[in-house]
């Protein structure tokens, strides 16, 4: 009885090549699905599009102008270009006057790739305006954007906008002087959430994105994280790993709280959790989580009052033990309340394999069909 | 989660959570979906967006009345009358899908009869909802399809959780709204896994995927996988066992990851118990305060230090993956437990791997079947997944319900087992927190959550709050016939008045030393969602 439903196809060429794209996508998805990059900085897979930024301009043959390629839908027979030389000019110059409000030296500078956070700055960048001293450094999308057009050139004229940082919550910081008003995360909040926690608003003159009321907590904010998620700058940053710069590893597993089984990205260091992210793709969060999954995870995983050790009751009082002693504890007394006297309580938190381990020890070893967990509550 | 398997056959929720954006009708009741289950409420937000029809039934005023089209406010543990009463309206109506019903359901005259006792006099004193309240909603639900019922706790822990669970059975038939895209019954499960908890045969009457105990050929299936006898009579569930324990019958209990004295009703009664055991084991990632009775206490690893699988509310099994290594010398507790069982002198724990765990449970569970590591690479699979070439279910009851026949239940009004009275003059109702989990044992650990959300209170309205003399923030004593917890009270309308809450996240201010352990029969949920209270002023020293 699942309906399939036969989804039209629109086909159009994009740099020469056919694409066959599901009617209604526009020609930025169109280009995205096979892979061909159009330099963007409003535009995010799981939001709709608003021609905030002004940078995914395309040609389409037939047409005066170039048109904004996240807004116009792909037409049967389109001819599409996305790497003109003049495309390549128009963008600098959109890219150019957003740099002008964004600390830029780094950006446009040639040694870019090789500085390092102590080096000597050759152009004599304050540390407040450096990418190699900014939390997003090495996977920041004003980088991606500013690389793929090779902006190399003397420095934008810029001023330090010295707004203050915003820490008005425990989660995460909004640095305004790194705003570049690209408007994703108010989408986010708004069109994703449900939420207004957050607005475009007005600070020493700049246009920056803020909570619509004096701190996040009062606007509403339910600290899910998902702004912080599609910032493209280093604007918005999880408070926790803030500094921690890149990770050295990455895993995808299943949050531990509520039934929804979000897909989390755990990204270590040192054998410790720096971030918590939630995967976009192939997952039933589709890039989404809540504050428990995104925020609180890290904290409880590597927190100092963690058990270490088996505990054995001596004299009424709970004492560090070996494994060893304790699991011949466990057998010998074990051994004596086999069967109705034993009982297990199993637990929804724990996995399917050590559920299964569980019963199958009650009902095999101790010979009791006494177990149950939680799952009544 | 007995009720679903009586109507359907199957106890899970039946459809996919990436269809709910698509319904044209969502009945959530019994669940502060965003604040439970806060991914599975931006699909029915998303619904919404997508000009889908939203009804409420919740006696407090939650978030996503925001955006319903109908708010139910209905008096708590009036659940049955609300959805009996709306049938009733969509059967006097000629709404009901009459073809749907004759192919595919059976017992539908006897169901019929019982709706007699519900005309919408006696549903709007009941339920406390003006009568054209509940008919608009009846009309809402019957010609909005595709239509989908969420709910949650709300809805089981009462004392006649089943017959609450029976009533969205019957509305779902007699609307046909099941075995389609975007339909069916969906209870939110609460925790991570409970759903594979269940699944895997953590329960006293079923070994994996729901084979009985007491049946012959599933006994002998699994004496022969095991190399052993088996018992084949059910044994004690969690209350009573705890009962068991307190009168001296259960000696010993090994419990892994639970904290019951937070999580179960009456917490006096469940230490009492636990503390005349004679052999008590815990084993648990914090030294909770269940695990302080304990005789040993074993370290285990949290999940980012293990390989495993969960399964979702949405019967999707998933891949739990090991991120960092174990703390200290904690670990995992399938290792644990093969080691004790290996110390036992048994056979058949001699496991390198979660993943060979899961090749032996594909291999004598058959909604399980299929299901191997490997296959679990891209995004899980939902059961039941039967063979290795089975691409999983996401809708259950496609063509034909699981039981054959879906079966409806004849109903009738039953009050809570407490209700208020002179002494104990209102309700209370308890639930969760989007800021804090279960019994915190996690998340209270949690800095910024404790920041966001220190401590527990006790949400009271406005109306009863002038007449108690008690102002927002006041220190304030809650009592019920079981005990008493003193917490800060908080003054709002998302209450109703004569209605109090509070969550039970809180060991300091534990919401179950109040509650209720009266039992569902059938499912042996116990009255979570009310109990009767008062409240009186605490003098601030
Ligand atoms: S936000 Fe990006 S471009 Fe701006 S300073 Fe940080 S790393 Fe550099
Ligand atoms: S954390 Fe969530 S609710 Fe808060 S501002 Fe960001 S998107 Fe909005
Ligand atoms: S905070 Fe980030 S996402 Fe929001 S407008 Fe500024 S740059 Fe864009
Ligand atoms: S991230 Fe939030 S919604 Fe997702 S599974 Fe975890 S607790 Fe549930």
């Amino acid at each position: 009885m699942v309906i399939c439903e036969k989804t039209e196809v629109t086909n159009l060429t994009i740099d020469g090549q056919q694409i066959a794209a599901e009617s209604g996508m526009t020609i930025f998805e169109a280009a995205t699905k096979v892979g061909i990059y159009i330099p963007s900085l409003c535009a995010h897979p799981t939001l709709p599009p608003s021609e905030e930024c002004g940078l995914c301009l395309v040609e389409i043959e037939g047409e005066p102008e170039f048109v904004i390629s996240c807004t116009t839908k792909a037409a049967e027979n389109m001819v599409v270009h996305t790497e003109t030389p003049e495309l390549r000019q128009k963008q600098r110059q959109v890219l150019e006057k957003i740099l002008s409000e964004h600390p830029n030296a780094c950006l446009t500078c040639w040694r870019k790739e090789r500085c390092q956070p102590f080096d000597v700055c050759l152009r004599n960048v304050a540390v407040t305006e450096r990418c190699v001293t900014c939390p997003k450094n090495g996977r920041c999308e004003l980088q991606e954007v500013a690389d793929f057009l090779d902006i190399e050139a003397e420095p934008i004229p810029y001023k330090y906008r010295g707004l203050p940082v915003n820490r008005d919550n425990p989660f995460f910081d909004l640095d305004y002087n790194l705003c570049i008003a690209c408007g994703r995360c108010v989408r986010a909040c708004r069109d994703v959430r449900g939420m207004q926690t957050i607005d475009f608003t007005e600070l020493n003159g700049y246009r920056v994105a803020g909570p619509v009321k004096a701190n996040h907590k009062e606007s509403e904010c339910r600290f899910c994280g998902a702004c912080v998620d599609v910032c493209p700058t280093g604007a918005l940053m999880e408070r926790c790993g803030k500094w921690q710069g890149l990770p050295e590893d990455s895993i995808i597993t299943t949050c531990p709280y509520c039934g929804v089984g979000c897909q989390l990205i755990l990204e270590t260091k040192q054998d410790r959790i720096i971030r918590v992210a939630p995967v976009l793709e192939n997952s039933v969060n589709q890039g989404q989580a809540c504050v428990k999954g995104r925020f609180g995870i890290a904290e409880f995983v590597h927190h100092p009052r963690r058990l270490t050790m088996p505990l054995i009751r001596k004299n009424g009082e709970l004492t560090e033990a070996s494994w060893n002693e304790a699991l011949d504890l466990l057998a010998e007394k074990l051994a004596g309340y086999k069967g109705d006297q034993f009982a297990f309580i199993a637990s929804a938190k724990c996995t399917n394999e050590e559920n299964y381990l569980a019963q199958k020890f009650t009902r095999m070893v101790m010979a009791s069909n006494n177990i149950d967990h939680c799952a009544r509550l | 989660m007995a009720g679903l398997a009586a109507s359907f056959g199957s106890g899970a929720m039946t459809n996919s959570i990436n269809e709910i954006a698509q319904a044209a009708c969502i009945l959530v009741t019994g669940s502060d979906t965003t604040s439970g289950h806060p991914v599975i409420a931006l699909e029915v937000k998303k619904a919404v967006r997508n000009g889908g029809k939203l009804i409420v039934a919740n006696p407090r005023e939650i978030e996503l009345c925001r955006y319903a089209g109908i708010w139910l406010r209905h008096a708590p543990g009036s659940d049955v009358a609300l959805l009996m009463g709306m049938m009733r309206v969509i059967v006097d109506e000629k709404l009901a899908d009459v073809a749907f019903i004759g192919e595919h359901c059976e017992n539908f005259d006897a169901f019929r009869e019982s709706l007699r006792n519900f005309g919408l006099d006696f549903v709007e004193k009941v339920t406390d909802v003006p009568s054209a309240k509940i008919a608009e909603a009846a009309r809402i639900y019957a010609t909005n399809k595709p239509a989908t019922i969420l709910y949650a706790m709300g809805i089981t822990q009462h004392t006649h959780g089943t017959d609450n669970v029976l009533a969205t059975a019957n509305l779902a038939m007699l609307t046909g709204n099941i075995g389609k895209p975007s339909t069916g019954v969906n209870p939110l499960r609460g925790q991570n896994n409970v759903q594979g908890a269940c699944d895997l045969g953590a329960l006293p009457n079923v070994y994996t995927g729901y084979q009985r105990v007491d049946n012959p050929d599933v006994q002998n299936k699994f004496e022969i996988a095991w190399g052993c006898s088996l018992g084949s009579s059910p044994g004690l569930t969690l209350t009573e066992m705890l009962d068991a324990a307190h009168s001296g019958q259960i000696k010993a209990i090994y419990l892994m990851g639970e904290n019951p004295v937070l999580s179960d009703p009456d917490a006096k009664h469940v230490q009492e118990a636990l503390s005349k055991l004679e052999f008590f084991i815990v084993q648990d990632i914090f030294l909770t305060e269940t695990a302080e009775l304990a005789d040993v206490v074993l370290p285990a690893t949290s999940f980012a230090e293990r390989d495993g699988t969960f399964t979702n509310t949405e019967r999707r099994i998933q891949r739990v993956r090991k991120a960092v290594e174990p703390v200290g010398n904690a670990k995992p507790d399938w290792q644990i437990i093969c080691q004790v069982a290996g110390r036992l002198g048994a056979n058949g724990f001699d496991f390198e791997h979660p993943s060979q765990i899961m090749d032996e449970i594909a291999s004598l569970t058959p909604s399980y079947g299929g299901v191997s590591y490997q296959r679990l690479e891209e995004c899980g699979l939902q059961w039941p997944c039967p063979s290795k070439d089975h691409p999983g279910t996401p809708i259950l009851h496609v063509d034909r319900f699981v039981r054959g026949l879906g079966r409806f239940t004849p109903l009738e009004y039953k009050p809570p087992a407490e209700l208020p009275d002179e002494e104990y003059p209102l309700i209370l109702t308890t639930g969760r927190s989007l800021y804090h989990f279960h019994t915190g044992t996690m998340t209270r650990k949690v800095s910024g959550l404790n920041a966001i959300e220190p401590h527990g209170v006790v949400e009271i309205n406005p109306v009863d709050a002038s007449s108690l003399k008690i102002a927002d923030g006041h220190k304030v004593k809650v009592v019920s016939r079981r005990g008493e917890v003193i917490c800060k009270a908080k003054v709002t309308k998302e209450s109703p008045p004569k209605v109090v809450f509070m969550t039970f996240h809180f060991a300091e201010s534990a919401a179950n030393i109040l509650t209720n352990p009266a039992l569902d029969p059938v499912s042996k949920i116990p009255e979570l969602k009310v109990c009767a209270v008062r409240i009186e002023e605490v003098q601030e020293t």
